[in-house]
């Protein structure tokens, strides 16, 4: 691989956004080359949408990834997933998370929930993966692993070997919750194919 | 070794590498990582100062004690900061001494986007500005360097985008500085106006000392590529040129201030078309022009908001390409999207809220309800100011709430007083609100303050303070009593209140603001986030009961919603704070259990 990687990892405060964009960074680095990610968290525990830029090859220079130029998506929340979707390539891969998280205009009744987002999105991306991924992490012993079954599914489309995601997964993951994690990326990754 | 490192965390690792003893800081997005990392070393001392004068007359006193010293803090900290900072340029320094300012152009949790590489020309001291992990780490230690070859506090300049993003940095060992000799010195560290008379003309031969090491310095570069189109930028601008323009010959400067000349000179002189790429004001072109030259910057580059490689492509990229459209036929960052679809726009936003069971929200019903107007503050509760609870009527800076209300309270009259609070954080009480208060006494104000005390700076991630009774480091420390201290302020009505009880809040909100004297209620209750443990028993809306009046809707609470024309409580995100079955017209919510995750 000669040219750069730019994965957007979107969702909603408190879904662990975070943490995937840390595995996922740790990974690249040890595939070799360089990595930069973008974390903007300022206020990701009220709430409000999370942002995650990785990028990854041989020479990187920004950490920011421009609209219509990320190569992946990965979202946790359908919302977030069609907020984001102008960044993504016309040949771009969409990983969509089968989550609808109400932001609070649509709780206070000020406004609703837009509905057909996928179908809707589905005619606008190259290529868009839907996952069940509550059902899969809930499979592997906890729905907050939500994070890592979608990294599974990302991982299917990365060159990284399986040992460094896994070397990854436990330097970044806390060892109490390493288990139920590593068994949510595997649910994740055998989803994919 | 070779680790991804936070911008900031790059900055703690050059700090210890660079052999600092002495680091303060007050938090502040998005400085706060470098005290967090820097409190994980036992070899250094770090404090939470409880304001960023403070921190840096604390840094400053190690370094003019003998030891290495660095202070941090996120650029609006630097006005706070900026009165040592002026006289500290007369004085120098004796050991090392950094002054951190992490700005934050897109003001992605800020007040404003000011530009402080003003303040280094304003002081006359030199600004590095990294552009990645590993310079953050490297420019740190230059940055020690610089200030003991120059007897000068250097600025430490990050943005967001530098201290927010990872990379990878090769670090080193630790080398101790030790410590150099104090002498007592007056004529250098006591600045009467006439030892300060005598420094002024020091620090204007201390520039023209910089100036000359600025031409040769290793962190101002010329990356020679094709001549007819040349870039001088800094900073996270750097990537972006080099992302959005490859093949332009690039004048990279690490050192911003002071600038090197003939290195500039030598630089426009060398190619085409010069352009000058920043973020936010035009601090290098303005000094770039006054050479006399003639460069392309702020007339097709923004002076708001961030950079971004599109962005660049989209003003110097599309003038360049006619000046060199064989190169520019290869740049592959388009100013337009390359996706086919239009940025949704119709898509109901998702802005940040106050947590379920966060014991502001009470505190901001009972103001609405009460319809008063609120000098406000910066915090978590500047939530308070959004829908549905929209009771905030202003938010300028920390601790402006309080002088405020007494200019308020001055210009429209007593009875005005009556319908006006103060609401203030208890960090940024402690930060900047105590003075304001001592003003409403001393000069007979009326008004009524509400120290909304939740135990910890939330905002920026739960640092300590002087009112949690721990250090930085995490180790037990004496706890400011804050009744205790209001009333040293000479505040005698001071009143204690639970957040989670409306009708208290309200009944005391309403006494005190009717009392012709200064009043405090410390609204208290541990932030929601930290008590995540104790989390007691959820609510629950009792099937066939509730009107569907969406009364408990109006907390704006984000584990309330509307489902089927019934109110609906999300188990898993209830805290249990009981506010929803207070403002329930039909006690159509109860206590449903404890339920576990
Ligand atoms: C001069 C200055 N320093 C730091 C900040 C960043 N900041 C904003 S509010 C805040 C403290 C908030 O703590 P507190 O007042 O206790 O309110 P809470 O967030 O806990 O509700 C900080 C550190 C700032 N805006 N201005």
């Amino acid at each position: 691989m000669n040219k750069v990687t730019s994965i957007l990892l979107v969702g909603v405060g408190g879904q662990g956004t975070i943490l995937a964009g840390r595995v996922l960074s740790l990974a690249a680095a040890l595939y070799g080359g360089q990595v930069k990610v973008s974390d903007i968290h300022g206020m990701a525990q009220r709430g409000g949408s999370v942002v995650t830029q990785v990028r990854f090859g041989p020479r990187v220079y920004a950490p920011v990834i421009d609209p219509g130029a990320a190569d992946y998506i990965v979202a946790a929340e359908i919302l977030e997933a069609r907020r984001w979707l102008s960044y993504l390539r016309p040949e771009g891969v969409m990983i969509v998370n089968t989550q609808e998280i109400p932001p609070l205009p649509v709780l206070t009744g000020a406004a609703d929930y837009p509905q057909g987002l996928l179908e809707e999105m589905r005619g606008l991306a190259g290529e868009i993966k839907v996952v069940p991924g509550l059902e899969l992490a809930g499979a592997a012993g906890s729905v907050k692993a939500l994070n890592l079954v979608l990294l599974g599914v990302l991982s299917r489309y990365l060159p990284f070997a399986p040992a460094d995601w896994e070397a990854a997964i436990t330097q970044a993951v806390p060892p109490r919750w390493l288990e139920v994690n590593k068994r949510a990326f595997e649910l994740g990754r055998a989803a994919s194919c | 070794m070779r680790e991804l490192l936070l911008g900031n965390h790059a900055v703690a690792r050059g700090a210890y590498e660079a052999g600092v003893s002495v680091a303060a800081a007050y938090p502040g997005t998005p400085s706060t990582e470098i005290i967090e990392a820097l409190a994980l070393y036992p070899e250094i001392y770090t404090e939470w100062a409880p304001n960023e004068k403070v921190a840096l007359e604390v840094a400053a006193g190690a370094a003019i004690g003998g030891g290495r010293a660095l202070a941090a803090m996120k650029h609006v900290g630097l006005n706070v900061a900026a009165d040592p900072l002026m006289t500290l340029a007369y004085t120098g320094v004796n050991a090392g001494l950094v002054v951190v300012s992490a700005d934050d152009p897109g003001l992605f949790s800020s007040q404003n986007e000011q530009d402080n590489r003003y303040y280094a020309r304003l002081a006359q001291i030199p600004c590095l500005e990294p552009a990645d992990s590993q310079e953050a780490r490297d420019f740190t230690m230059l940055a020690f360097d610089l200030s003991e070859r120059f007897d000068t506090p250097v600025m430490l300049r990050l943005t967001t985008r530098v201290a927010h993003s990872y990379s990878l940095v090769e670090t080193g060992l630790r080398q101790e500085a030790g410590l150099k000799d104090y002498v007592k010195q007056p004529p250098k560290y006591v600045m009467l106006p006439a030892f300060g008379r005598a420094r002024h003309p020091l620090v204007e031969e201390r520039r023209e000392r910089l100036k000359a090491y600025a031409e040769t310095a290793p962190v101002n570069r010329v990356e020679w590529a094709d001549r007819r189109v040349g870039v001088i930028t800094a900073g996270i601008a750097y990537q972006y040129v080099k992302e959005a323009l490859p093949g332009v010959s690039v004048l990279k400067l690490g050192l911003t201030y002071p600038l090197p000349e003939k290195l500039v000179r030598e630089f426009a002189g060398g190619v085409g078309t010069c352009f000058v790429v920043e973020e936010l004001e035009p601090f290098l072109e303005e000094q770039v022009r006054l050479l006399g030259l003639s460069v392309i910057g702020k007339e097709i580059i923004p002076r708001v908001g961030e950079l971004s490689p599109a962005l660049v492509a989209g003003t110097v990229g599309r003038r360049a390409a006619l000046l060199v459209p064989d190169l520019a036929a290869n740049w592959t960052v388009r100013d337009q999207a390359l996706s086919q679809v239009a940025a949704a726009l119709d898509l109901p936003a998702r802005p940040p809220v106050m947590c379920p069971g966060c014991p502001h929200r009470g505190v901001f019903y009972t103001l609405k309800k009460l319809n008063l107007v609120v000098t406000g503050d910066i915090g978590c509760y500047t939530l308070g100011a959004s829908p549905p609870l929209s009771s905030m009527d202003t938010c300028i800076c920390m601790g402006a709430s309080v002088g405020m209300a007494l200019g308020m309270e001055k210009a429209r009259g007593r009875d005005f007083a009556r319908r006006l609070v103060a609401v203030i954080g208890d960090s940024t009480f402690l930060h900047s609100g105590m003075t304001g208060l001592l003003d409403w006494v001393y000069n007979r104000g009326s008004g009524t303050l509400i120290i909304l005390d939740n135990g910890t700076t939330a905002m920026t991630g739960h640092q300590h303070h002087p009112g949690t009774g721990y250090t930085a480091a995490g180790d037990p420390t004496f706890k400011v009593d804050l009744e205790q201290l209001v009333r040293g302020l000479g505040v005698s009505r001071v009143r204690v209140v639970d957040p989670y009880d409306l009708d208290e809040v309200e009944a005391t909100v309403k006494e005190e603001v009717d009392t012709a004297e200064p009043s405090v209620i410390i609204a208290r209750r541990s932030c929601a986030l930290l008590k995540k443990e104790e989390k007691g028993a959820v609510c629950k809306v009792d099937e066939g009961s509730c009107l569907g009046c969406r009364k408990c809707l109006e907390l704006g609470c984000p584990a309330l919603s509307f489902v089927e024309g019934q109110a609906c409580i999300d188990a898993l995100q209830c805290n249990g704070c009981g506010l929803c079955a207070s403002v329930c017209p039909s006690q159509a919510i109860s206590e449903a259990g404890v339920v576990y995750e």
